[in-house]
Parts: C-alpha cells; sequence; structure tokens
C-alpha cells in the first residue's frame, strides 16, 4: 500500500493517534476529559509496544497505567469536581511567564533530540527479548541486581507514600 | 487467508452469541433460582413455563423512554454502558471454549479466537478496564448516589484484582509456567484437575470473581438501601439494561475462566476411555462438541453457584469488604503463593 509496509501503516497511525490524544490532554478545557483522553494515549503507546514485540511491557503498561493509575487520577478530580467555575482565573503576567517557559523548554527538547542522531542504539538480544519467557530470564539471571534495586526503590516509596498518608504518627 | 478470515469471523460470531444468549437465560434463571429457593413460582407468564421472559424483557428495555439528564455529559454519559459492555465481551476471545479438530482437508480448526501467549495477562488487563464504564456512566450522571456507587464499584475491583493477580500467579507456577490460556488447558488432559494443587488459589480467585463481577454479596456500589440504584441510578431505557446485561456476561465469563484454570476446562474424567469407547479419532470433531458440553456444564454450575450465594447471603459492610479484601485475601494469596513454590519444589517441577 503506497509503498509502506503494514506495520509501517500501523506504526504511523497509532503515532498520529498518541499525538493527537496527548494534545487533546493538554487542550480539553475538562479536566475529567483530560484523563481520559491520557488513557486513549496510553493504549496507542501499547500499540507501539506491541509492534516493537513487546507484548509483556504492553500489558503491564495497560494493567498499570491504564488500569490502576489512571483510575486513581480519575478519582480524585471526579471527587474535587473541578469545572470552570472553581478554575482560578489567570492573568495576562501567568499567561506570558508559561509561554515563555513552554517555549524554552521546547528550545532544550528540540536542542537535546538535534545531538541524539548521533547516538547508537544498542539492541539487547533477538527481536524476541520483549515475549514474557525471554525477559524473565534475562530479568532474573543477567539484570537481576539492578532489577532488585528498582523493587527496593519502588517498596521504599510505597512506605514513604503511606507514612505521608497517615494522619498522626505514633 | 480467506477461509481463516471466515472461520474466524465464524468463531466470534459464535462467541459473541452464545455469550449473549447465556447471559439472556442467566436474567431469568436468576428468577427462577430465586423463586426456589424463597418457596415461589417466579416469572411464568411469558411463553411455556416462562421461557420467553429474557425476550420480553429486552423488548421492554428498548422500548422504555430513554432519559439523559440534562446537566450531565452526554458523549460520557452514553460512553458508559457501552464500554462496559464492550470490556464484559472481550474477555471471551481468549478462552479455549473446546479442543481443536481435523477436517478432512487435515486444517487444524481451534475452538478459540486467538491463543495469544499472554492470555492471562490479557485477561487481567480486561479486568482492569472494566472499572472505566462504570466510573464514566457514575460520572456523567452528575448524581451524587452514582458518583458514590461508582466509586465504590472501582475502588472494589482495584482491591480485589491484587488478590486475584497473586492467585494466577500461583496458580501458572504449578501449571508449568505457561500464560497461554490453551496450554493451562491442555496440561490438564493428562493429570487431575488444576484446583487439587490450588484448592486455597481456587478459593481466593471464586471470592474475587464474586467482588470483581459486583455480585451479592459484594453489589455494595448498587446497593439500594443506602445508594438508590448506585452507578444506574439515572439510567433508563436500554443504557440501564446494557448495564444490567454486561453483568450476567461478566458472570458467564468469568465462570468460563474458573472452569478453565481450575477444573480442567473442557477435560473431564475418564475423557479418553469414553473417546475409545465410542470409538472416535483424535481430532474428530465429535471430541471437540462433547468437550464443549462438558465445559458448558461446568458454567452453568459455576453460574448456579454465583445465584445460591447471591440469594443466600446478606451483603457487607464496606469496611469488612475492604478489610477482606486487603487484611485477609491479599495476605491469603500471598502465602498461597510461597506454599505453591515449596509444594512445586518438593515436586520437582521447579530448578535452581
Amino acid at each position: 500500500m503506497l509503498g509502506y509496509t503494514i506495520t509501517q501503516w500501523l506504526f504511523g497511525i497509532l503515532s498520529f493517534l498518541a499525538i493527537m490524544f496527548g494534545l487533546m490532554v493538554v487542550f480539553s478545557r475538562n479536566p475529567v476529559n483530560s484523563v481520559l483522553y491520557l488513557v486513549m494515549a496510553f493504549f496507542c503507546i501499547a500499540g507501539h509496544y506491541l509492534l516493537l514485540n513487546a507484548q509483556f511491557l504492553a500489558v503491564v503498561h495497560i494493567v498499570v497505567y491504564a488500569g490502576a493509575i489512571m483510575v486513581l487520577f480519575l478519582f480524585v478530580i471526579m471527587l474535587m469536581n473541578l469545572n470552570q467555575d472553581t478554575e482560578p482565573q489567570r492573568t495576562w503576567l501567568t499567561k506570558i511567564i508559561a509561554g515563555i517557559s513552554g517555549g524554552l523548554m521546547l528550545f532544550v527538547l528540540v536542542g537535546s533530540l538535534k545531538g541524539s542522531e548521533q547516538l547508537q542504539l544498542t539492541t539487547y538480544g533477538a527481536s524476541q527479548i520483549g515475549l514474557v519467557k525471554n525477559l524473565g530470564k534475562v530479568l532474573f539471571s543477567e539484570f537481576l541486581f539492578p532489577f532488585e534495586i528498582a523493587s527496593i526503590l519502588l517498596l521504599a516509596a510505597l512506605v514513604g507514600a503511606i507514612m505521608i498518608g497517615k494522619k498522626e504518627i505514633k | 487467508m480467506i477461509s481463516f478470515i471466515l472461520i474466524k469471523l465464524i468463531t466470534c460470531t459464535v462467541v459473541f452469541a452464545i455469550s449473549l444468549g447465556v447471559a439472556a437465560y442467566s436474567t431469568l434463571w436468576e428468577r427462577k433460582f430465586s423463586a426456589l429457593l424463597q418457596d415461589r413460582v417466579g416469572p411464568d407468564r411469558a411463553g411455556p413455563k416462562g421461557l420467553l421472559q429474557p425476550l420480553a424483557d429486552g423488548g421492554k428495555m428498548f422500548f422504555k423512554e430513554e432519559i439523559i439528564p440534562n446537566v450531565s455529559n452526554k458523549f460520557l454519559f452514553i460512553l458508559g454502558p457501552s464500554l462496559f459492555m464492550i470490556t464484559a465481551l472481550l474477555t471471551g476471545s481468549v478462552i479455549p471454549w473446546g479442543k481443536d479438530f481435523i477436517t478432512s482437508s487435515g486444517k487444524h480448526i481451534s475452538f478459540q479466537i486467538t491463543d495469544i501467549n499472554i492470555g492471562v495477562l490479557y485477561i487481567l488487563g480486561v479486568a482492569s478496564i472494566g472499572v472505566y464504564g462504570i466510573m464514566i456512566g457514575g460520572w456523567a450522571s452528575n448524581n451524587k448516589y452514582a458518583l458514590l456507587g461508582a466509586i465504590r464499584a472501582s475502588s472494589q475491583m482495584i482491591s480485589y484484582e491484587i488478590a486475584m493477580g497473586i492467585s494466577i500467579i500461583s496458580l501458572v507456577i504449578s501449571t508449568g509456567g505457561s500464560l497461554s490460556l490453551h496450554d493451562i488447558v491442555e496440561q490438564q488432559d493428562a493429570g487431575v484437575a488444576n484446583v487439587v494443587w490450588q484448592p486455597l488459589g481456587f478459593l481466593i480467585f471464586f471470592i474475587c470473581a464474586l467482588a470483581e463481577t459486583n455480585r451479592a454479596p459484594f453489589d455494595l456500589p448498587e446497593c439500594e438501601s443506602e445508594l438508590v440504584g448506585g452507578y444506574h441510578t439515572e439510567y433508563s431505557s436500554m443504557k440501564l439494561g446494557l448495564y444490567l446485561f454486561a453483568e450476567y456476561i461478566n458472570m458467564f465469563v468469568s465462570s468460563a475462566i474458573m472452569s478453565a484454570f481450575y477444573f480442567g476446562g473442557y477435560n473431564f474424567p475418564f475423557a479418553q476411555e469414553l473417546y475409545h469407547a465410542l470409538g472416535l479419532q483424535e481430532g474428530s470433531i465429535w471430541i471437540s462438541l462433547i468437550g464443549f458440553g462438558a465445559f458448558f456444564t461446568k458454567i452453568v454450575i459455576f453460574i448456579c453457584v454465583f445465584m445460591w450465594i447471591r440469594w443466600t447471603l446478606p451483603r457487607f459492610r464496606y469496611d469488612q469488604l475492604m478489610n477482606l479484601g486487603w487484611k485477609i485475601l491479599l495476605p491469603l494469596s500471598l502465602f498461597n503463593l510461597a506454599l505453591t513454590v515449596v509444594i512445586e519444589f518438593i515436586r520437582g517441577n521447579i530448578h535452581f
């Protein structure tokens, strides 16, 4: 089809959708709609993982991000019941400041991405690395130490979150 | 290629039709069953013995007046029930309904829409998205009762997903490490059903399945004594119908998953002897159909148990529900995981 393979078509469509939903997150007025667009963007990214043959990552991405984290976001936003009446009015000054800092951010991002063309991509193993079996084998043999360090970090964050969430510490 | 698409299309349609048909007749059976337990007759007006009652109910739902609250978000209000229905139907695609059979031209045809090698994770993924239908619908109704119901439903589903996930991990360890549902069912063919090795895991999974489908005694999201109608308070007509109907599809699908995971799916005791006595060759379509019948029987038994529990047990209080999920089921499932690893090590299935 027009000189592109199906994978390339899928990549193009998914990228377009992901960027579109990402923009909708920023531009939509209602915070609940923003969260739902973000969920859609996560689904597009999960589709990208599938195209990279990383099924495990794709499903875990959906379970963790779309299924758990975004649900909690939705919780908070629904309970706060944000709408245009309660939204604080922004002055011109804040808008100008936001515009300048956003522009600088874009400048930095473009600058850093321009340099990345020279970077060598190191691919690990075969293209089958994303399958659950291969990923598990690599994760629990070669990369066991960083994996365990990451889990201890997560555990520490978990304990910290619970301590902050407690009203009084005995 | 064309024949492949055609076969998959037929399988999809059949699974879709069976899910809807079973769900429709579950509504009738639910009422008949409650009548049985409460010593009543139950619905018996529509058709012989009330057999056309689901059609009458469906027709009634379609012709009722449709009310969309003025202040609510219209698009999300319609999206809610649709999403809930879609996620209810999605899970059926990875369940192996029967043994593969071989046609006269030597083609393997499977009774499963797709056999992905992450089937178990797929089920967990779909279950975790199922929350959105309820949350969106409850919020878009712009009603305090609906919002409270939606928040109850989603916190309940998130809490019980954890214990469910851990009990599935123990199941996968004891079945040899495959995440494909086809492999999990096939592996029970030669040996015994998984419930023998995973009795505690099955119990945890069963309780979590009750909570995930919002069935009694976990039907707090639609607790009518506190929340009017819960998350579907503002819904009317077929949109309400979709919510109620999707609950029965969820029940059907989780019964199917439980019988596939823990009770051998389409395998049954002395199956080989029976096939031998009937003179059936390996790969015959009759073996697939008999297996499908056995699977279906197990599903129906599970649906009956679901209903039996609903009409026997009173509803939990909300703090009891959370205590059960976090303080009892989660440690219990972790204990089960540790126990499974020890047992499998002794059995010699795990090597270091």
